[in-house]
């Protein structure tokens, strides 16, 4: 039994495994190349957990920003985190032992891979939902370690790997439109994302734009109530 | 490089990050009940978060100037059509990376 459940988060896991030991691979890189050994790529991975975050970490770490710098940089570009947890608040209460390591590693791509599994009858959803999480935070540190160690001498060229990530999204989306017969609620993410994008440029949008379509399905919530319960789970 | 620095540093960004994950679940989370509007956004907002989270990675792409975002709009209709024809999640997101990264690196240079 045990093993069923590890296998079965193994393989919902793997999307996140290229994408993640890629992406660590270039954090690793980009800090070993800022002075600092395999051991801080390590550190950084395991405390933080945050991909996006880490590559402002390297320009923070060198540009020397005040410790108050810091702490408001990472609220503006992890304040999207607070919208994952939102809509996992119940489905986590109910974790377990799990439950503080579950919110601790809810990435964007964690947060994805969950969105779209459905585990099996048979199988223990608490222990699903933890190695899924370990193991993508595994694949996170493995890269970042590599990427610090070997990176330098590794000449391949990966311009674009990034964009797994992407069709990471892409499918999910896609799983989700195909699964539910209300789709207001993703044609409302991606109005709200590039409308608050063409106002506010790259840098800044996705909070806005995050706050926005809260606020959008809020104010829709009478109708659709009646559809949520299509909306599934 | 100092040490110290750096560590404080890193525990700043570590514990920030933390408190955004934990936040919702330190406000609704040791209720006995979620509130409505709680458990309705539960419902409701993921698919409008990952429709976000797509615009987020595409957000450097101009349409105006070099490639018009051509390879990424190819590579997205891939994923997704190769997804909608063959459900295989692993499938979908080789192909179309392999598809990007070469429209990337030759054709689109």
């Amino acid at each position: 039994m045990k093993s069923k459940n590890w296998l079965f988060a193994f393989r919902q896991s793997i999307p996140v495994m290229l994408g993640y030991i890629f992406l660590g691979f270039a954090f690793g890189l980009l800090i070993q190349n800022a002075g600092y050994s395999f051991v801080w790529a390590f550190l950084a991975s395991v405390v933080i957990y945050a991909g996006s975050m880490q590559f402002v970490l390297v320009t923070m770490l060198t540009g020397g920003v005040s410790l108050l710098h810091a702490a408001i940089m990472t609220f503006f570009i992890n304040g999207r985190h607070i919208f994952y947890g939102l809509s996992f608040v119940e489905k986590y209460k109910k974790m377990g032992k799990a439950y503080p390591y579950l919110v601790f590693s809810l990435t964007d791509e964690t947060y994805s891979v969950l969105c779209g599994t459905k585990v099996p009858e048979g199988l223990d959803e608490k222990k699903v939902y933890f190695w899924i999480s370990f193991l993508d935070q595994c694949y996170w540190v493995t890269g970042s370690v590599l990427g610090a160690l070997i990176g330098q001498y590794i000449t391949f060229d990966s311009t674009g790997i990034d964009f797994s990530m992407t069709a990471l999204f892409v499918v999910i989306v896609v799983e989700q439109w195909q699964e539910k017969k209300a789709h207001s609620s993703a044609i409302i993410g991606a109005a709200c994302g590039i409308l608050f994008l063409l106002l506010l440029g790259p840098d800044r949008f996705i909070l806005p734009a995050l706050i926005c379509a809260v606020g959008v399905l809020v104010i829709m919530r009478k109708r659709l109530n009646e559809t949520v319960e299509e909306i599934g789970k | 490089m100092e040490v110290c620095y750096s560590l404080a540093i890193i525990g700043v960004v570590a514990v920030c990050t933390i408190l955004t994950r934990a936040l919702p679940f330190l406000i609704f989370g040791g209720k006995k009940e979620v509130p409505q509007l709680v458990q309705y956004l539960g419902k409701v907002l993921p698919p409008a978060i990952m429709t976000i989270l797509v615009v987020y990675c595409l957000r450097g792409v101009s349409l105006l100037g070099g490639s018009h975002g051509l390879p990424e709009l190819i590579s997205v209709v891939v994923v997704a059509g190769l997804h909608i024809w063959k459900k295989n999640i692993l499938l979908s997101i080789g192909i179309g990376t392999i598809c990007y990264m070469m429209l990337v690196q030759m054709v689109f240079v």
